[in-house]
Formats: C-alpha cells, structure tokens, sequence
C-alpha cells in the first residue's frame, strides 16, 4: 500500500488543534527522529488513518472518526511541537 | 459554483465564490465533503489551482471513474449548486516570496495543480524569483493548462519542460519517458544553487522524483513532497 503525507490530514489536524499542523514538528516514539508533520507517511484506506515516521515507520498517530467523534492517538510521539 | 471549464478530457476546473473565504497561501488545498440523502458522507482533498490574486477560487479535479467525489464534481456539478469546503488547510507545501529560489516545480499529472497556483502567484506578484516547470503527463492531451503554459513560457515568466510517458505527437522535442534521475539532472539547477523544489503527484511519482533528487546531491529539506493517489478520489 503507498503512503500519501502528512498534506492528507491537514485539514483532519487542523480541526482537531484549530491551527495549521503540517508545519509541526513531530518526534518519533520509537527512533527519536524528527519529521515535519507534512512528511510523515500517511495511510487512509484502513477504517482509521495510520501515520507513520518515514526513517523507522514506527507508528506515531491513529486517527479515527466514529459516530461524529474524531479521535487523534498520538502515543507514538514523543513530541509535537507546533510551529512557533 | 460560479463556472466550469473542461481542461482535458477527464479534468474540469471549477470555480467557486466563497463566503466567509480567509484567502489562501499558493500550494494549500481544501477538503470537499459530500453528504448524500441518506446521510452517508464522503470527504477528499483538492489543491487550490487559483493564485491567492485570482477572484474566484478554482479547484482543478480529475475524473476517478471508480470515484467517490470526483464523478460528481466533473460530471454532475452545475453553476450555481453549492459545495461544503473546509480550508484552507496545509502550511508546509506553500510557496510564497520569502521562501525564495530559484525555483523547480515538478508535476505528476493532476498534481500541477496546486503549482499552477504557485506559478500564478509567482506572476502575480512580480516576482524575480526564476522559476521552471517539470510536468510528466500522459500525453499532450493530458496536459492541463496546456495554452496558459505556453502563454507564460512564451512571455519568458516560466521556462516548462514536458515528458510524455504514453504518446507524444509526431516531431516531439521534449522528453518521452517517465521521470527519471537524467531528466531531473537536465532540468534541475544544479544542487549548488540550492533550488527550492515542490513535487506534487501520485505517491510512486513523487517517490521517485524525491528520491532521484536527493541521488543528485539535493539537499532534503529544499525538497517538499505533496502526494495524492489511492484514496478513491
């Protein structure tokens, strides 16, 4: 399955935070790298989104949306800091 | 909807007058959402094709015959019905001045669309910033923007360069293959002069321009990547 990139949940992200995530910067749980969000690895076609680091492809986000409720899991990040 | 305009047999762009618009920045796109009779909704992301100058916000859409969304938008959509958007969205594949250049904008198919804007807006405001165009289409007649582009090449606004991949008239100069490390060095500036680049097109095309990019000896954070493809459009 091809990945898309962090552009695909721009708006999802956007909804969730009420700003502008793609220029974030997110920490991989797993390899400790850092990736603008608009660089990770973005898989839709599951019934959630999975966002994965590029370098390890450890997982870093589940987005799930289920009865009008979305859901963000970011336990696969260490970090996210927007951008200042 | 405002209007409509067949760019090639299977894209339309489409133009739409927004209430409560914010303005957008050259390389954002929104999210279309359709919601049908019986509440079953369906969301997909387009790129933005118009320049944030342009008057009409435009949204360039190909047709997915197995498609959710874009059936309807090329086919069923008429001046006048109304759309539910959210946007705009996205901060990180945007060009405005101060990020500079010179800049190289490489399309894979519909994806020259959120570069048109980028090109529009390069236009728009003067800038000096030199500008080139890869795009790989399947053929001429998959071209979008196809008079604009020669328009803007012509007037020396935008040097474009072409690779077909399918068919290619009869005489063809440019190149007839897909993208590839070769016509990359060809076209690029060299990796010293540290061009800004955009990619945008199906994900296996953007791979492969990225990663023959960065062979070359380009640095990877000039290099930003906007993929589409596989979501049911």
């Amino acid at each position: 399955m091809t990945a898309l990139d962090g552009n695909a949940i721009a708006g999802t992200l956007a909804a969730v935070f009420g700003r502008e995530m793609t220029t974030a910067i997110g920490t991989c749980a797993s390899c400790g790298r850092r990736s603008l969000v608009g660089e990770l690895a973005v898989y839709v076609r599951g019934p959630g989104t999975v966002v994965r680091c590029r370098h390890c492809a450890g997982l870093v986000m589940v987005i799930v949306a289920a009865h009008g409720v979305g859901c963000v899991d970011l336990q696969g990040l260490e970090a996210l800091e927007p951008e200042p | 909807m405002v209007e409509l305009f067949a760019e090639t047999p299977r894209t339309k762009s489409i133009a739409f007058e927004l209430d409560r618009w914010p303005g957008h920045r050259a390389g954002q796109h929104v999210d279309v959402r359709l919601t049908a009779e019986d509440g079953y909704q369906a969301q997909r992301s387009y790129s933005i094709a118009s320049a944030p100058e342009d008057e009409l916000v435009v949204l360039t859409v190909e047709r997915l015959d197995d498609g959710e969304v874009s059936p309807y938008l090329v086919d069923e959509m008429r001046p006048g019905d109304t759309l539910e958007l959210r946007g705009p969205v996205g901060g990180y594949f945007v060009w405005e001045s101060d990020r500079g250049g010179p800049l190289l904008l490489v399309a894979g198919g519909s994806g020259v669309a959120p570069l048109h804007s980028i090109l529009r807006h390069h236009q728009a405001i003067g800038s000096s910033v030199p500008v080139r165009l890869l795009y790989s289409a399947r053929s001429l007649a998959d071209v979008i923007y196809l008079p604009e582009l020669r328009r803007a090449a012509a007037e020396g606004a935008v040097d474009v360069r072409y690779t077909l991949t399918r068919e290619r008239p009869e005489g063809w100069q440019g190149y007839g293959r897909r993208i590839d490390e070769e016509i990359l060095a060809d076209v690029a500036w060299s990796p010293g002069e540290r061009p800004l680049v955009y990619v945008c097109g199906p994900s296996a095309f953007v791979e492969t321009a990225a990663n023959a990019l960065v062979d070359l000896g380009h640095e990877p954070g000039r290099i930003l990547t906007e993929r589409f493809g596989a979501t049911g459009g």
